[in-house]
Protein backbone atom coordinates (compact mmCIF):
# COMPACT_ATOMS: atom_id res chain seq x y z
CA UNK A 1 0.00 0.00 0.00
CA UNK A 2 1.07 3.59 -0.33
CA UNK A 3 3.29 5.20 2.52
CA UNK A 4 0.81 7.96 3.76
CA UNK A 5 2.53 8.77 6.53
CA UNK A 6 6.47 9.59 7.06
CA UNK A 7 8.83 6.49 7.73
CA UNK A 8 10.91 7.02 11.18
CA UNK A 9 13.67 8.50 9.79
CA UNK A 10 12.23 10.98 7.74
CA UNK A 11 10.51 12.51 10.88
CA UNK A 12 11.05 15.89 11.17
CA UNK A 13 12.73 17.48 14.46
CA UNK A 14 13.16 20.91 16.45
CA UNK A 15 16.30 22.48 14.99
CA UNK A 16 19.00 25.30 15.42
CA UNK A 17 17.37 29.23 15.53
CA UNK A 18 19.94 32.08 14.13
CA UNK A 19 18.20 35.11 15.78
CA UNK A 20 18.85 38.42 13.70
CA UNK A 21 21.44 40.71 14.78
CA UNK A 22 20.11 42.89 17.48
CA UNK A 23 18.59 45.99 16.77
CA UNK A 24 17.22 44.75 13.15
CA UNK A 25 13.52 46.14 12.23
CA UNK A 26 12.54 44.36 9.38
CA UNK A 27 13.04 41.07 10.48
CA UNK A 28 11.45 37.61 8.95
CA UNK A 29 11.91 34.33 9.90
CA UNK A 30 12.85 31.65 7.59
CA UNK A 31 12.43 28.07 8.54
CA UNK A 32 14.37 25.49 6.64
CA UNK A 33 14.36 21.93 6.32
CA UNK A 34 17.71 20.50 7.18
CA UNK A 35 19.25 16.89 6.22
CA UNK A 36 22.93 15.68 6.15
CA UNK A 37 23.47 12.03 4.96
CA UNK A 38 26.67 12.56 6.84
CA UNK A 39 25.53 11.94 10.45
CA UNK A 40 22.64 9.39 10.53
CA UNK A 41 20.17 11.97 12.10
CA UNK A 42 16.31 12.30 11.10
CA UNK A 43 15.73 15.66 9.10
CA UNK A 44 14.92 18.94 10.97
CA UNK A 45 13.96 22.79 10.62
CA UNK A 46 16.15 24.98 11.38
CA UNK A 47 14.59 28.70 11.95
CA UNK A 48 17.18 31.46 10.55
CA UNK A 49 15.58 35.34 11.73
CA UNK A 50 16.75 37.63 8.54
CA UNK A 51 16.94 41.47 9.04
CA UNK A 52 14.87 42.14 5.03
CA UNK A 53 16.14 45.33 5.33
CA UNK A 54 20.29 44.20 4.32
CA UNK A 55 18.96 41.43 1.77
CA UNK A 56 17.82 41.11 -1.69
CA UNK A 57 14.05 40.48 -2.86
CA UNK A 58 13.66 37.15 -3.69
CA UNK A 59 13.92 34.32 -1.48
CA UNK A 60 16.89 33.10 -3.57
CA UNK A 61 19.01 36.31 -2.29
CA UNK A 62 17.51 35.07 1.36
CA UNK A 63 18.88 31.74 1.00
CA UNK A 64 22.67 33.08 -0.58
CA UNK A 65 22.56 35.79 2.48
CA UNK A 66 22.56 32.86 4.72
CA UNK A 67 25.04 31.08 3.02
CA UNK A 68 27.54 33.70 2.60
CA UNK A 69 26.57 35.31 6.31
CA UNK A 70 25.47 32.85 8.97
CA UNK A 71 25.88 29.43 8.50
CA UNK A 72 27.71 28.18 5.42
CA UNK A 73 26.41 24.27 5.97
CA UNK A 74 23.46 25.26 4.45
CA UNK A 75 23.29 23.32 0.80
CA UNK A 76 21.29 24.30 -2.47
CA UNK A 77 20.92 24.25 -6.03
CA UNK A 78 20.95 27.69 -7.51
CA UNK A 79 23.12 29.04 -10.48
CA UNK A 80 21.22 31.71 -12.94
CA UNK A 81 19.21 33.65 -10.85
CA UNK A 82 16.65 34.93 -13.20
CA UNK A 83 14.25 31.81 -13.37
CA UNK A 84 15.95 30.23 -16.92
CA UNK A 85 18.31 27.28 -15.18
CA UNK A 86 15.87 25.54 -13.17
CA UNK A 87 18.15 24.78 -10.26
CA UNK A 88 16.83 26.15 -7.17
CA UNK A 89 13.51 24.58 -7.65
CA UNK A 90 12.11 23.71 -3.80
CA UNK A 91 8.70 23.93 -1.97
CA UNK A 92 8.56 27.66 -0.82
CA UNK A 93 5.57 28.28 1.61
CA UNK A 94 3.67 25.44 0.78
CA UNK A 95 4.59 25.27 -3.23
CA UNK A 96 6.74 24.34 -5.61
CA UNK A 97 8.49 27.26 -7.21
CA UNK A 98 11.98 28.47 -7.95
CA UNK A 99 13.65 30.48 -5.56
CA UNK A 100 14.80 33.15 -7.43
CA UNK A 101 11.40 33.97 -8.77
CA UNK A 102 9.71 33.94 -5.55
CA UNK A 103 9.12 37.08 -4.43
CA UNK A 104 9.83 37.22 0.12
CA UNK A 105 7.16 39.88 0.59
CA UNK A 106 4.74 36.94 -0.98
CA UNK A 107 5.17 35.04 2.18
CA UNK A 108 3.22 36.10 4.69
CA UNK A 109 4.93 35.13 8.36
CA UNK A 110 7.88 32.59 7.71
CA UNK A 111 9.01 31.48 5.34
CA UNK A 112 9.11 27.87 4.93
CA UNK A 113 11.30 25.75 2.29
CA UNK A 114 11.41 22.67 1.95
CA UNK A 115 13.14 20.72 -1.04
CA UNK A 116 10.95 19.37 -3.75
CA UNK A 117 8.32 16.61 -2.35
CA UNK A 118 8.65 13.39 -2.61
CA UNK A 119 12.14 12.62 -3.88
CA UNK A 120 15.37 10.83 -2.51
CA UNK A 121 17.34 13.94 -0.40
CA UNK A 122 20.54 14.17 -1.44
CA UNK A 123 21.39 16.67 1.65
CA UNK A 124 19.10 20.15 2.97
CA UNK A 125 17.02 21.27 -0.36
CA UNK A 126 18.60 19.27 -2.87
CA UNK A 127 16.63 16.54 -4.28
CA UNK A 128 17.92 13.38 -6.08
CA UNK A 129 16.61 13.94 -9.51
CA UNK A 130 18.36 11.22 -11.35
CA UNK A 131 15.34 9.13 -11.84
CA UNK A 132 13.54 12.21 -13.08
CA UNK A 133 15.87 12.90 -15.74
CA UNK A 134 16.15 8.79 -16.24
CA UNK A 135 12.75 9.57 -17.36
CA UNK A 136 12.73 12.65 -19.36
CA UNK A 137 15.40 10.21 -21.74
CA UNK A 138 13.37 7.69 -21.91
CA UNK A 139 10.73 9.26 -23.85
CA UNK A 140 14.08 10.20 -26.65
CA UNK A 141 13.60 13.96 -26.37
CA UNK A 142 15.26 14.67 -30.01
CA UNK A 143 14.33 15.06 -33.17
CA UNK A 144 13.96 11.73 -35.06
CA UNK A 145 13.52 11.90 -38.79
CA UNK A 146 14.39 9.81 -41.73
CA UNK A 147 14.22 12.13 -44.30
CA UNK A 148 17.81 13.66 -44.76
CA UNK A 149 17.55 17.41 -44.37
CA UNK A 150 18.03 19.64 -47.07
CA UNK A 151 22.21 19.80 -47.98
CA UNK A 152 22.07 23.67 -47.97
CA UNK A 153 19.86 24.46 -45.06
CA UNK A 154 18.12 23.37 -42.03
CA UNK A 155 14.53 21.84 -41.60
CA UNK A 156 11.88 24.62 -42.17
CA UNK A 157 8.59 24.83 -40.59
CA UNK A 158 5.66 27.45 -41.41
CA UNK A 159 4.73 29.42 -38.71
CA UNK A 160 1.70 27.53 -38.10
CA UNK A 161 3.55 24.90 -37.31
CA UNK A 162 6.35 26.42 -35.24
CA UNK A 163 3.44 27.87 -33.13
CA UNK A 164 2.56 24.23 -32.19
CA UNK A 165 5.36 24.25 -29.77
CA UNK A 166 4.78 27.35 -27.99
CA UNK A 167 4.10 26.66 -24.47
CA UNK A 168 6.32 23.76 -24.76
CA UNK A 169 9.75 24.89 -25.73
CA UNK A 170 9.75 27.39 -22.67
CA UNK A 171 9.84 24.06 -20.06
CA UNK A 172 12.97 24.47 -18.24
CA UNK A 173 12.71 20.98 -16.79
CA UNK A 174 12.66 22.03 -13.08
CA UNK A 175 10.42 19.56 -12.17
CA UNK A 176 8.35 21.67 -9.79
CA UNK A 177 4.93 20.11 -11.76
CA UNK A 178 6.36 16.47 -11.76
CA UNK A 179 7.36 16.92 -7.44
CA UNK A 180 3.73 18.55 -6.99
CA UNK A 181 1.57 15.94 -8.44
CA UNK A 182 -0.09 12.88 -6.62
CA UNK A 183 0.15 10.25 -9.15
CA UNK A 184 3.71 11.24 -9.09
CA UNK A 185 4.49 10.38 -5.60
CA UNK A 186 2.08 7.58 -5.53
CA UNK A 187 3.63 5.75 -8.88
CA UNK A 188 6.66 7.77 -9.66
CA UNK A 189 8.49 4.72 -10.62
CA UNK A 190 6.23 4.49 -13.93
CA UNK A 191 4.07 7.07 -14.46
CA UNK A 192 6.44 9.88 -16.41
CA UNK A 193 4.90 13.01 -14.80
CA UNK A 194 3.73 15.51 -16.17
CA UNK A 195 7.61 17.39 -16.96
CA UNK A 196 8.54 14.35 -19.09
CA UNK A 197 5.04 14.21 -20.81
CA UNK A 198 4.93 17.85 -21.47
CA UNK A 199 8.28 17.24 -23.47
CA UNK A 200 7.10 14.18 -24.86
CA UNK A 201 4.19 16.13 -26.74
CA UNK A 202 6.35 18.77 -27.42
CA UNK A 203 7.91 16.49 -30.25
CA UNK A 204 5.04 14.69 -30.98
CA UNK A 205 3.54 18.43 -31.88
CA UNK A 206 7.31 19.01 -33.89
CA UNK A 207 5.81 19.07 -37.28
CA UNK A 208 9.82 17.76 -38.25
CA UNK A 209 9.88 14.51 -36.56
CA UNK A 210 8.48 11.54 -38.30
CA UNK A 211 8.27 9.07 -35.49
CA UNK A 212 4.93 10.72 -34.11
CA UNK A 213 3.28 6.96 -34.07
CA UNK A 214 6.13 5.32 -32.31
CA UNK A 215 6.28 7.92 -29.99
CA UNK A 216 2.42 7.27 -29.01
CA UNK A 217 3.31 3.41 -28.86
CA UNK A 218 5.58 4.27 -25.87
CA UNK A 219 3.32 6.32 -23.50
CA UNK A 220 0.35 4.19 -24.38
CA UNK A 221 0.10 2.08 -21.13
CA UNK A 222 -2.11 2.60 -17.66
CA UNK A 223 0.72 4.08 -15.81
CA UNK A 224 3.48 5.97 -17.77
CA UNK A 225 0.54 8.12 -19.21
CA UNK A 226 -2.53 7.29 -18.00
CA UNK A 227 -1.93 8.15 -14.31
CA UNK A 228 -2.66 11.04 -15.28
CA UNK A 229 -6.05 11.97 -12.95
CA UNK A 230 -6.31 15.76 -14.39
CA UNK A 231 -5.38 16.93 -10.68
CA UNK A 232 -4.14 19.96 -12.31
CA UNK A 233 -1.36 21.05 -9.29
CA UNK A 234 1.39 20.84 -12.04
CA UNK A 235 -0.57 23.78 -14.27
CA UNK A 236 -0.68 25.63 -10.87
CA UNK A 237 2.58 25.26 -9.77
CA UNK A 238 5.00 25.95 -13.03
CA UNK A 239 6.83 28.44 -12.20
CA UNK A 240 7.14 29.70 -16.22
CA UNK A 241 3.12 29.66 -16.23
CA UNK A 242 3.14 26.42 -18.45
CA UNK A 243 0.16 24.17 -18.90
CA UNK A 244 1.73 20.53 -19.17
CA UNK A 245 -1.61 19.19 -18.11
CA UNK A 246 -2.77 20.05 -21.39
CA UNK A 247 -0.03 18.52 -23.06
CA UNK A 248 -1.19 15.32 -21.25
CA UNK A 249 -4.62 15.69 -22.80
CA UNK A 250 -3.57 16.45 -26.17
CA UNK A 251 -1.77 13.35 -26.08
CA UNK A 252 -4.32 11.43 -24.72
CA UNK A 253 -6.90 13.08 -27.57
CA UNK A 254 -3.86 11.59 -30.33
CA UNK A 255 -4.24 8.18 -28.77
CA UNK A 256 -8.04 7.93 -29.08
CA UNK A 257 -7.87 9.89 -32.43
CA UNK A 258 -5.56 7.33 -34.33
CA UNK A 259 -8.15 4.51 -33.15
CA UNK A 260 -11.23 5.15 -34.93
CA UNK B 1 31.72 5.44 9.95
CA UNK B 2 30.21 2.66 11.82
CA UNK B 3 29.59 0.03 9.20
CA UNK B 4 26.14 -0.44 10.56
CA UNK B 5 25.33 3.27 9.08
CA UNK B 6 26.70 2.29 5.14
CA UNK B 7 23.55 0.91 3.65
CA UNK B 8 23.39 -2.06 1.46
CA UNK B 9 22.75 -1.17 -1.70
CA UNK B 10 20.08 -3.87 -3.40
CA UNK B 11 19.38 -1.98 -6.82
CA UNK B 12 21.93 -1.43 -8.84
CA UNK B 13 20.57 -1.24 -12.69
CA UNK B 14 20.87 1.63 -14.07
CA UNK B 15 18.53 4.86 -14.00
CA UNK B 16 17.72 4.73 -17.44
CA UNK B 17 16.85 0.86 -17.43
CA UNK B 18 14.64 1.54 -14.39
CA UNK B 19 12.97 3.97 -15.95
CA UNK B 20 11.69 2.14 -19.20
CA UNK B 21 11.25 -0.88 -17.02
CA UNK B 22 9.28 -3.43 -18.71
CA UNK B 23 8.18 -0.65 -21.20
CA UNK B 24 4.37 0.19 -22.87
CA UNK B 25 1.69 -1.48 -22.47
CA UNK B 26 0.06 -0.54 -25.22
CA UNK B 27 -3.57 0.05 -23.32
CA UNK B 28 -5.29 2.27 -21.30
CA UNK B 29 -6.56 4.09 -24.09
CA UNK B 30 -9.43 2.43 -24.28
CA UNK B 31 -10.26 2.05 -20.04
CA UNK B 32 -9.68 6.14 -19.71
CA UNK B 33 -12.28 6.64 -22.59
CA UNK B 34 -14.78 4.02 -21.20
CA UNK B 35 -14.82 5.69 -17.90
CA UNK B 36 -15.37 8.50 -19.83
CA UNK B 37 -18.12 8.16 -21.85
CA UNK B 38 -19.74 5.78 -19.39
CA UNK B 39 -20.18 8.58 -17.09
CA UNK B 40 -21.58 10.81 -19.88
CA UNK B 41 -24.15 8.13 -20.29
CA UNK B 42 -25.26 7.87 -16.92
CA UNK B 43 -25.71 11.48 -16.77
CA UNK B 44 -29.14 11.54 -18.51
CA UNK B 45 -29.94 7.67 -17.58
CA UNK B 46 -29.80 8.74 -13.67
CA UNK B 47 -31.54 11.69 -14.13
CA UNK B 48 -34.72 9.40 -16.25
CA UNK B 49 -34.51 7.00 -12.83
CA UNK B 50 -34.79 9.49 -10.52
CA UNK B 51 -37.82 11.35 -11.99
CA UNK B 52 -39.49 7.59 -12.65
CA UNK B 53 -38.87 7.17 -8.91
CA UNK B 54 -40.52 10.45 -7.74
CA UNK B 55 -43.41 9.39 -10.18
CA UNK B 56 -43.54 6.62 -8.63
CA UNK B 57 -43.09 7.32 -4.97
CA UNK B 58 -45.87 5.97 -2.99
CA UNK B 59 -47.80 3.84 -6.08
CA UNK B 60 -48.76 0.32 -5.20
CA UNK B 61 -46.83 -2.49 -6.27
CA UNK B 62 -48.92 -3.85 -9.32
CA UNK B 63 -47.96 -0.31 -10.58
CA UNK B 64 -44.87 -0.56 -10.74
CA UNK B 65 -44.49 -4.22 -11.92
CA UNK B 66 -46.47 -2.94 -14.72
CA UNK B 67 -44.20 0.20 -14.89
CA UNK B 68 -40.94 -2.34 -14.75
CA UNK B 69 -43.35 -4.54 -17.07
CA UNK B 70 -42.86 -1.98 -20.29
CA UNK B 71 -40.21 -2.90 -22.65
CA UNK B 72 -38.95 0.80 -22.82
CA UNK B 73 -38.69 1.10 -19.11
CA UNK B 74 -36.99 -2.47 -18.43
CA UNK B 75 -34.43 -1.56 -21.39
CA UNK B 76 -33.67 2.31 -19.58
CA UNK B 77 -33.20 -0.03 -16.39
CA UNK B 78 -30.69 -2.62 -17.85
CA UNK B 79 -28.53 -0.20 -19.72
CA UNK B 80 -28.54 1.88 -16.02
CA UNK B 81 -27.55 -0.97 -13.97
CA UNK B 82 -25.22 -2.54 -16.42
CA UNK B 83 -23.27 1.06 -17.24
CA UNK B 84 -23.79 1.67 -13.33
CA UNK B 85 -21.54 -1.07 -12.50
CA UNK B 86 -19.38 -1.29 -15.75
CA UNK B 87 -18.64 2.72 -14.85
CA UNK B 88 -17.65 1.28 -11.20
CA UNK B 89 -15.68 -1.09 -11.86
CA UNK B 90 -13.72 1.08 -14.36
CA UNK B 91 -13.49 4.17 -11.44
CA UNK B 92 -12.62 1.89 -8.46
CA UNK B 93 -9.44 0.10 -10.43
CA UNK B 94 -7.99 3.71 -11.18
CA UNK B 95 -8.15 3.99 -7.08
CA UNK B 96 -6.24 0.22 -6.57
CA UNK B 97 -3.90 1.33 -8.93
CA UNK B 98 -3.31 4.68 -7.61
CA UNK B 99 -2.94 3.26 -3.64
CA UNK B 100 -2.51 -0.90 -4.03
CA UNK B 101 1.24 -1.57 -4.88
CA UNK B 102 3.19 -4.82 -4.94
CA UNK B 103 1.63 -8.31 -4.93
CA UNK B 104 -1.64 -6.73 -3.15
CA UNK B 105 -2.33 -5.17 -6.71
CA UNK B 106 -3.83 -8.83 -8.71
CA UNK B 107 -5.96 -9.77 -5.67
CA UNK B 108 -7.38 -6.81 -5.45
CA UNK B 109 -8.31 -6.21 -8.99
CA UNK B 110 -9.57 -9.32 -9.35
CA UNK B 111 -11.75 -9.18 -6.14
CA UNK B 112 -13.28 -5.45 -7.70
CA UNK B 113 -14.00 -7.54 -10.87
CA UNK B 114 -15.76 -9.80 -9.49
CA UNK B 115 -17.61 -7.86 -6.83
CA UNK B 116 -18.84 -5.70 -9.45
CA UNK B 117 -19.73 -8.64 -12.04
CA UNK B 118 -21.90 -10.51 -9.20
CA UNK B 119 -23.39 -7.12 -7.85
CA UNK B 120 -24.32 -6.04 -11.82
CA UNK B 121 -25.91 -9.29 -12.27
CA UNK B 122 -27.66 -9.13 -9.01
CA UNK B 123 -28.92 -6.06 -10.37
CA UNK B 124 -29.42 -7.50 -13.95
CA UNK B 125 -31.29 -10.13 -13.02
CA UNK B 126 -33.82 -8.27 -10.77
CA UNK B 127 -34.49 -6.52 -13.57
CA UNK B 128 -35.65 -9.18 -15.75
CA UNK B 129 -37.78 -10.39 -13.33
CA UNK B 130 -39.59 -7.20 -12.84
CA UNK B 131 -39.81 -7.17 -16.73
CA UNK B 132 -41.04 -10.38 -17.30
CA UNK B 133 -43.37 -11.22 -14.35
CA UNK B 134 -47.03 -11.74 -15.53
CA UNK B 135 -48.85 -8.32 -14.83
CA UNK B 136 -51.50 -8.59 -12.63
CA UNK B 137 -53.50 -5.90 -13.77
CA UNK B 138 -53.95 -7.78 -17.35
CA UNK B 139 -55.74 -11.11 -15.55
CA UNK B 140 -58.05 -8.57 -13.31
Amino acid sequence: MVEFSLPKNSTIGKGRIFPAAPGAKNVKPFRIYRWSPDDGANPVIDTYELDLDTIGPMVLDALIHIKNNVDTTLTFRRSCREGICGSCAMNIDGENTLACLKPIKDVKDAVSIYPLPHMPVVKDLVPDLNGAYAQLRSIEPWLKSDTAPPPDSERRQSIEEREKLDGMWECILCFCCSTSCPSYWWNGDRYLGPATLLAAYRWIADSRDEHTGDRLDALEDPLKLYACRTIMNCTQTCPKGLNPAKAIARIKELQLERKV
Amino acid sequence: MNASHTPRIDVMRSQLGRARGLGSAKTGVDHWWLERMSAVALVPLSGWFVIQVLRLAGAEQQDVVEWGGKPVNASMLLALMVLTFYHMQLGLQVIIDDYVHGKAHLPASLLLKGAALLIGLFAVIAVLKLALAPSTKAGA
